[in-house]
């Protein structure tokens, strides 16, 4: 019977092993003395000394912040909102217009560039930005919305009949009882997008303007036009402050498996 | 007093899923509905569109050259679809198989590669493949090989960064229908006499299926769209729908030919999530979210 168990371990330990071998590689050459990323000269920290002296990548470094932060908030708020308001307002049109919302994480990305790209001319809207928001705003809602409508699915519905009943208005029963309730979700959502948002390349290479650059951006151009080791670096730098999102995350997902019965969040 | 209130309620409500439907109409709807009447417009002769209807547009898709770029994506979409199945397929059925405490480790090893920046993970892939890169220097090392392989800017290193891409896709999907499995009933079929092969065939397989399409679904579709996968790894050589969208309407600048690609291209995306309703009778796709 051991046997019969230990070669399934081994299977998912090789390709596991393979999924972190690019990373591994990034970070190894991250610290390389030499200009050439396949030769190896000794260890060294010149190209993170490099990275914080240019100026360029701290912008694209400070852009993707704002927009990670600005898209994943207007997502939080527009699909916390609708994902509750729809419990109680139920209109015939809620599914469709749902099933829309959620549209911009199913067609392919570079049609999504597409579609913006064309429509903000259309409208004459300044690329920059503004649009680069936009955008991400609408690939951010469908995570916020699928999220909490599940947490809600899954919450007991009596604390705010109980609240009401105690004389609770609607509003304040909303910020007393289901919104500490549904917080792990929209949490979880919002960070969900803030990665999402953070990690955009296709739909940003249409929508940015000529002088605003996010980091994947960034990163891009600079593995099109001639690649430096400092790419490595920034990487890797990238690749920490992803691993303490991903804990946190975790953290929120422990939260929200204590307070639900439902474990749709699980598969996060 | 608080009765009345309380009358009120949906009243104040509709506030709410306010910004939802206005935020989703202005922004998703009326951009999509603005793509499909752009395919049909002209083509304006420096800049820009006419207001001239037109099927020009969708002819040219037929032009060989177009046409075979289409082939060529669906050709790259199933085989890159078909690895994913081989790589993916057996790593989600095995996770469902441990017990929980490994299963929460196993999801956040998977995790962080699938939340990195996807560039890293490219660029990554770009250092190994380099000719007397990476792998070039640990196969000759080995003495595999004489000579280095260059795999980059070749098919291969395309078809390789696409699984590596999209394989946790499908293992999400593959997870979370196998989690669910009931796995007394595989023992029954056991039980009764069904080979190891059988009782996989005619149980476990059956009822995964529905993760296992999502999966493909959610290969399949962008794996026609990856054109960074294609230009950095690829170089010029592996031409997908995306890249010739991409170059119609930021080189070309013939932004109703581009809409046109887009548009058959995301008929044929919602053709494929047809079909995976049809078949596995589910509204949602699993392990989407």
């Amino acid at each position: 019977m051991k046997n019969r168990t230990k070669l399934p371990n081994i299977y998912l330990g090789i390709v596991t092993a393979i999924m972190y071998l690019p990373i591994l590689i990034v970070i190894i050459y991250s610290f390389n003395e030499s200009r050439i990323s396949s030769v190896w000269e000794g260890f060294s920290f010149k190209w993170y000394a490099d990275l914080f002296r240019d100026k360029s990548i701290l912008d694209a470094l400070i852009n993707s912040i704002i927009l990670a932060s600005l898209s994943s908030l207007s997502a939080g708020v527009i699909g916390t909102l609708a994902a509750v308001g729809m419990t109680k307002v139920k209109l015939r049109t809620n599914s469709t217009v749902e099933y829309i919302a959620t549209l911009p994480i199913i067609i392919p990305e570079i049609i999504l560039g597409i579609i913006f790209l064309l429509y903000f001319s259309l409208l004459g809207l300044r690329f920059g930005m503004t649009t680069l928001i936009i955008a991400h705003t609408t690939f951010c809602v469908p995570y916020v919305l699928i999220l909490v409508k599940a947490r809600l699915a899954g919450m007991d519905k009596s604390f705010v009949e109980a609240a009401r009943d105690l004389g609770a208005s609607g509003p304040r029963a909303f910020f007393d009882i289901t919104l500490p309730l549904i917080l792990p979700a929209v949490a979880s959502g919002m960070l969900l997008s803030f990665a999402m948002s953070f990690d955009d390349v296709v739909i940003s290479v249409f929508v940015t303007g000529v002088n605003v650059n996010t980091l994947p951006l960034k990163i891009y151009t600079s593995l099109k036009t001639g690649v430096t080791p400092k790419i490595n670096a920034l990487c890797t730098l990238m690749f920490i402050a992803t691993i303490i999102l991903i804990m946190l995350s975790a953290y929120l997902g422990k939260l929200n498996r204590i307070n639900t019965t439902d474990s749709k969040e699980e598969t996060l | 007093m608080k009765k009345k209130k309380r009358k009120n309620r949906p009243g104040l409500s509709i506030f709410s899923i306010l910004p939802l439907y206005l935020f989703t109409i202005v922004f998703v709807a009326f951009p999509l509905i603005y793509l499909f009447v752009l395919s049909f417009l002209t083509r304006a002769e420096t800049w820009g569109v006419v207001n001239q209807l037109t099927l020009k547009n969708y002819l040219g898709i037929l032009d060989p050259i177009y046409l075979n770029t289409f082939i060529e994506s669906f050709k790259l979409a199933i085989l890159t679809t078909g690895l994913v199945i081989l790589v993916g397929y057996p790593y989600g059925y095995f996770m469902a198989k441990l017990n929980s405490d490994w299963r929460r480790r196993m999801m956040l090893l998977l995790m962080i590669p699938f939340w990195i920046s996807s560039l890293m993970r490219l660029f990554g892939w770009v250092t190994m493949f380099r000719a007397n890169g990476v792998l070039d220097k640990f196969l000759m090392m080995l003495g595999i090989i004489d000579e280095p392989l260059k795999l980059l800017y070749t098919y291969p290193a395309v078809v390789v960064g696409m699984v590596y891409a999209l394989t946790p896709f499908m293992i999400f999907s593959v997870y979370s229908s196998a989690e669910k499995l009931d796995w007394s009933m595989v023992e029954a079929a056991r039980d009764l006499g069904a080979t190891r092969w059988k009782a996989f065939v005619t149980v476990t397989l059956k009822l995964t299926l529905p993760g296992l399409l999502s999966g493909v679904v959610l290969t399949f579709i962008p794996s026609m769209g990856l054109f960074y996968i294609a230009e950095l790894l690829g170089g010029n050589k592996v031409v997908l729908v995306g890249n010739v969208i991409q170059e119609q309407l930021m080189k070309s600048h013939n932004w109703p030919f581009a809409a046109a690609l887009s548009v058959v291209l995301m008929a044929l995306t919602s053709f494929v999530i047809f079909l995976y309703r049809k078949i596995t009778k589910v509204k949602d796709l699993e392990g989407l979210v």
